[in-house]
């Protein structure tokens, strides 16, 4: 079975912020909600990086979890899902998600923060009808046999989406053509690395998309 | 003047190509220098400790959601669901049920405290109207918060294999609108409870010999009580300081309105959590007492009136107080709702 999974190439994100216009393009969702977002740290220095972040369809999800009502189900591809129908706007999935992915569509007294939304993977949820499943959850691209239009849009390749497997593959050949032993969230020890060595690892994480496999 | 326009215009373009073309050669030859420093400043990669910092707590950080204060990875999120669902949820199943195997064991042991003497049908004015409406108000409203209070924590393990989901959808949202609308009705009428009745639950020295004597489980004579007695003074500053807790926790988790971060709602929903279900299993013993528990204790509650008996025997120094206002035993009626009670209330 196909565990689906997400990952972002940090070194290949550009902050282009294409997988978010995709993914509120793609499922329409509420005014001020924003499934996916691109983080950047260090923003303008000489570390800055940028990922891409929504949910992460974790294996052992918090949410599913916390949640007071028991909404949350995992598909047959390891996608979290909820059904809207149940969710009772509790927040308590947000408190307990490390991504901050679940989002309300309001946040008012009382604790009246509407229905949760969060990432579907485009594998839609719950509902009678394909119409309604769409004005719930968005698009169900999973079920025309599509990947999440954000990784499928992404410029760069940066953000992967698909089996575990299968993207992490692809991952590990990227770091594998860098040359660098963990060439992802690298650690480069400026005082510990040769200057040489340095310069040559960030060499070659710069061209890994166009250089020939060896 | 045409065609001069013209020329300038190209001149101008011509002008941008070979500045550009400068720039471009001048980038080329730092590049060719191959300087590993200054390459190493300019490309991504330093991932150290202080990366991983800012993962957590979210500085040198921008996010491209509208208004998202979110760090890219909250750590805190595990934590708080292994504290709540591995050890205060089963606590409070510990907690609560412990509390009902002793009150059912000690009913079967001790059994009801029964009165030593006759009724007498003297009757004593002990809650006006005004108290007891208050009491059954927070009372019923204590159980409503419970009840849902407990269906938040504890439902979705029963109801919703056991009636299926359009009923559970159904309960449980009626579950959550009660609870978060009812909760501050019954801070605002707990805390107004607890003004009223704060000067006859002042601690006083003979309260601690109440104890000592386990409220007169222990040695012959009853110990001395006033209008309230050791026990009923607990219970009234438990609701005083752990009631405090449960009303300011739930506020900041009903009312989301001040920029409280996720780990302020984690740090509410413990307290929260914590503080209701040692209230629930105080209340416990509480309605125990008050009902099963002890013989003529009810009837002060919902009459407003308790026999002459019952007061000696549980309140002697109020009993000694208000003794002369008694009703007479012909009287049909009881005597009439006069501030009897508020009137005399030696602590
Ligand atoms: C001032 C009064 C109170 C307020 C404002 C309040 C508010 C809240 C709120 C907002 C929640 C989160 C539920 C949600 O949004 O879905 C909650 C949960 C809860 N409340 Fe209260 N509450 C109050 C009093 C009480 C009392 C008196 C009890 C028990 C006797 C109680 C027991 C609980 C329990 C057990 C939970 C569930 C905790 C969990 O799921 O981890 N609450 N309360
Ligand atoms: S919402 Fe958060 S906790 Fe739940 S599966 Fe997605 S990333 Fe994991
Ligand atoms: S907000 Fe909805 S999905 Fe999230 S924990 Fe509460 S009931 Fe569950």
């Amino acid at each position: 079975m196909a565990q689906m999974k997400f990952l972002c190439d940090a070194e290949r994100c550009i902050e282009c912020n294409g997988c978010v216009t995709a993914c509120k393009n793609a499922n329409e969702t509420e005014w001020g909600i924003q499934r996916r977002r691109v983080v950047t740290l260090d923003d303008g220095q000489p570390s800055e990086v940028s990922i891409s972040v929504a949910c992460m369809h974790c294996d052992d999800a918090p949410c599913m979890a916390v949640c007071p009502t028991d909404c949350f189900y995992k598909t047959d591809d390891g996608i979290v899902l909820h059904d809207k129908d149940i969710c009772i706007g509790c927040g308590y999935c947000l408190y307990a998600c490390p991504f901050g992915a679940p989002q309300f569509p309001k946040q008012n007294a009382f604790g009246e923060r509407g229905k949760m939304d969060k990432c579907t993977f485009c594998a839609g949820g719950p509902a009678e009808t394909k119409e309604e499943e769409y004005e719930k959850y968005g698009a169900n691209r999973i079920a025309e046999g599509k990947l999440p239009l954000c990784a499928e849009m992404c410029s760069t390749k940066a953000l992967l989406a698909g089996d575990a497997q299968t993207i992490s593959d692809i991952f590990r050949q990227r770091v594998v053509y860098r040359g660098h032993k963990d060439g992802g969230w690298s650690s480069v020890d400026k005082a510990q690395a040769s200057a040489p060595d340095v310069s040559a690892n960030l060499d070659n994480m710069a061209y890994d998309a166009t250089r020939a496999e060896k | 003047m045409h065609t001069l326009m013209q020329c300038l215009q190209r001149l101008r373009v011509l002008g941008v190509i070979l500045m550009l073309a400068v720039l471009t050669a001048g980038l080329v030859s730092t590049a060719q220098a191959a300087d590993p420093d200054q390459e190493l400043n300019q490309a991504v990669g330093t991932i150290n400790a202080d990366t991983w910092r800012e993962v957590k707590n979210g500085e040198n950080f921008i996010d491209t959601r509208h208004d998202s204060t979110y760090s890219l990875i909250n750590t805190s999120g595990e934590t708080w669901r292994q504290i709540r669902n591995d050890w205060i949820s089963p606590g409070g199943l510990i907690a609560l049920g412990s509390m009902l195997a002793i009150l059912v064991i000690f009913y079967l042991i001790v059994g009801r405290n029964d009165l030593d003497a006759e009724r007498t049908g003297r009757k004593l004015l002990r809650w006006t109207a005004l108290e007891r409406a208050m009491h059954w108000t927070v009372a019923t409203l204590f159980i409503v918060l419970a009840l849902t209070g407990l269906n938040l924590l504890y439902g979705k393990f029963l109801f919703r294999h056991a009636f299926g989901d359009a009923f559970w959808a159904n309960l449980v949202s009626l579950t959550k609108l009660t609870h978060n609308y009812v909760g501050p009705v019954f801070g605002i009428l707990l805390l107004l409870m607890l003004a009223k009745w704060l000067t006859v639950n002042l601690p006083k020295k003979h309260d601690w010999q109440w104890f000592k004597q386990g409220g007169g489980m222990v040695g012959k004579k009853h110990p001395d009580a006033g209008f309230a007695n050791g026990g009923e003074k607990a219970w009234y500053w438990i609701l005083a300081s752990v009631g405090l807790l449960v009303i300011v926790s739930g506020f900041v988790l009903d009312f989301p309105l001040f920029g409280q971060t996720r780990d302020n709602m984690q740090w509410a929903n413990m307290f929260h959590a914590v503080t209701s279900l040692i209230l629930m299993a105080v209340a416990l013993g509480h309605i125990y007492i008050g009902t099963l528990g002890t013989e003529g204790a009810l009837e002060g509650m919902t009459t407003g009136y308790v026999d002459e008996t019952w007061a000696k025997q549980h309140h002697n120094l109020w009993y000694e107080e208000v003794k002369d206002s008694a009703g007479q035993p012909e009287q049909q009626n009881p005597p009439v709702d006069d501030d009897t009670a508020t009137a005399n209330r030696p602590n």
